[in-house]
């Protein structure tokens, strides 16, 4: 049972991705007819929310004692780059249709792209550094370096506030979600790193 | 703000009432003539308009509508076919009418492009009145169909390039704006035009988000030589038939030199005044969206380039991308308005 889970999540976690190849190749009318925007939208939104299924994973853990989440934590935070390069190359091929001096200047002049790709290469980082090769490697410095993740996930909710134009409930709750496993962190790091006082 | 040369209109340059008298009772006629023969030509009788047939870009075959209102329809009996060349045509390929309305940005229905489509379903039509105020002779809450009498409907086909970097070409039906604002003569002291959009929380379900940022209603404006301008109209209609919610049923503005969203739809309120209006995206973010708004490939957007745009339909391995013209390929016909105003000072 236990060896079945992590193929299980693998296959739900490639769901999203297929039905957009099914879109793309089967049912092309259901993208609209600005496809690239839709796609650039679907998988940057599947980045985001695998960033904050990953960033669930521990405290799931801490609060329910089952250890098979986080065994789940570095594939689903790849998930997230998987799908955070889809989004970034659907940009580079689709709506900026490789006109390199456009794309870096995009990169340099639009904030909310330069925040969003930001996000993306801190993203690149830890999963380069994501095998177990490189945990050890790293010793001390991979956790901290790894903390970074909350900084990708902030920087991607400001990106998508950046783009919605008049109605900013997505981020929101997005940014609600973020906030909210940042602080369960900074509450447990809170307590946990104060020596226990005596009871009186 | 200053304006480098305030365009006033001359009193004289406005229609006297009895010249619009003589041109309702021509139209009178002229449309009992064309709908006789329209009548008698064996035209498909669906909601279309009777006289698609004859228009550059008639409405798609089968097309199944609510039918408009008697008036209405009498009005689309009698339609100028968009001219074989000059400004109020284009050969560039026409976005099909599927796209054109099931791709729309009217954010009282909802933030994606598929939610005007899907979320007007409740949105009323007619009747519709427009209240005229400020700086005219004739103030007064005017019922749609009595705005539209005067005017001829013609077809144009427009480029509509959107501040998002997409762009469409449109076979609108309309009049020029010009046509309405002389109804009611304004003053020298009109130097501004203000347009309002409903707002109907009943219709318009994202109205009542708790996170729009937005303080409905919609407003835009342009100043008066802009409104006045052969170029700028007020479309009923589109693809030969009437204007969809989603597109801004009944009348919406059409500024084909400015990005869409100064293009105001489901319009209520027209207002002329002295002072330059505020405008609902320049009261958002004034750094990012400016009064003026023309398309102008040197002046970027904060959030997105301006000097291309995407052509839709698009399919990912067919993509149109094309360079984006200053004022959107319009220039011969505005850019004079605009004299030797920094532009990218005016955004």
């Amino acid at each position: 049972m236990r060896k079945l889970i992590k193929p299980l999540v693998f296959a739900i976690a490639l769901i999203p991705f297929s039905i957009l190849i099914a879109r793309v190749f089967i049912n092309p009318d259901s993208l609209g007819p600005d496809p690239a925007q839709e796609l650039a939208k679907e998988s940057g939104e599947w980045a985001l929310r695998f960033l904050i299924i990953t960033l669930a994973l521990t405290p799931l853990r801490q609060i329910t004692g089952q250890v098979a989440f986080v065994r789940q934590r570095r594939m689903l935070g790849l998930f997230a780059l998987f799908y955070a390069s889809i989004h970034f190359m659907v940009w580079m091929a689709f709506l900026l249709v490789f006109r390199w001096g456009a794309i870096i200047e995009e990169l340099v002049l639009r904030p909310f792209i330069t925040v969003g790709f930001s996000a993306f290469l801190i993203l690149i980082v830890l999963g380069v550094t994501s095998p177990k090769s490189m945990v050890r490697k790293l010793g001390r410095n991979w956790k901290r370096l790894h903390r970074l993740v909350y900084l990708s996930a902030g920087l991607a909710v400001v990106h998508l506030l950046w783009i919605l134009r008049t109605d900013i409930g997505e981020a929101v709750f997005y940014g609600a979600l973020v906030a909210l496993l940042l602080a369960y962190r900074l509450q447990r790091y809170l307590r946990v790193s104060k020596p226990a006082l005596p009871k009186v | 703000m200053l304006i480098k040369k305030p365009v006033d209109i001359k009193p004289s340059e406005i229609t006297p009432e009895n010249v619009f008298r003589n041109r309702r009772q021509f139209m009178k006629e002229s449309s009992r003539l064309m709908l006789g023969a329209a009548v008698a030509g064996s035209m498909p009788s669906i909601a279309n308009a009777q006289s698609s047939g004859s228009l550059k870009a008639p409405a798609p075959a089968g097309l199944v509508r609510t039918e408009p209102a008697d008036w209405l329809k009498n009005k689309f009996a009698n339609i100028k076919s968009a001219p074989d060349s000059g400004p109020f045509y284009t050969g560039e390929s026409l976005t099909p009418y599927r796209d054109v309305t099931r791709y729309n940005n009217f954010y009282e229905f909802g933030m994606d492009k598929s939610d005007p489509s899907s979320n007007s379903g409740e949105f009323k039509a007619d009747p519709w009145s427009v209240e005229i105020t400020g700086e005219v002779a004739k103030p007064g809450t005017y019922h749609l169909e009595d705005i539209l009498k005067p005017v001829d409907l013609e077809e144009r086909i427009y480029r509509l390039r959107c501040v998002e970097a997409w762009s469409m070409v449109i076979p609108w039906i309309g009049f020029p704006l010009a046509d309405l604002i002389k109804q009611f003569e304004p003053n020298s002291k009109a130097k501004f035009v203000e347009f309002e959009t409903l707002i109907d929380a009943e219709s318009m379900p994202a109205i009542e988000s708790r996170f729009a940022i937005v303080d409905w209603p919609y407003r835009e404006g342009l100043r008066i030589d802009e409104a006045m301008n052969p170029l700028t109209m007020m479309a009923v209609g589109v693809y030969g038939d009437y204007l969809p919610a989603q597109n801004g049923a009944p009348m919406r503005l059409v500024v084909p030199w400015k990005y869409g969203f100064k293009s105001i739809k489901s319009i209520v309120k027209i207002n002329f005044r002295e002072t330059m209006p505020n405008t609902t995206w320049n009261d958002l973010q004034s750094n990012e969206y400016g009064f003026y708004a023309n398309v102008n490939p040197e002046v970027h957007h904060p959030r997105w380039r301006q000097d291309m745009e995407r052509r839709l339909p698009q399919t990912l391995f067919s993509r149109q991308v094309i360079e984006t013209r200053l004022f959107n390929g319009y220039a011969d016909q505005v850019a004079s308005m605009y004299g030797d105003m920094d532009l990218s000072q005016y955004f």
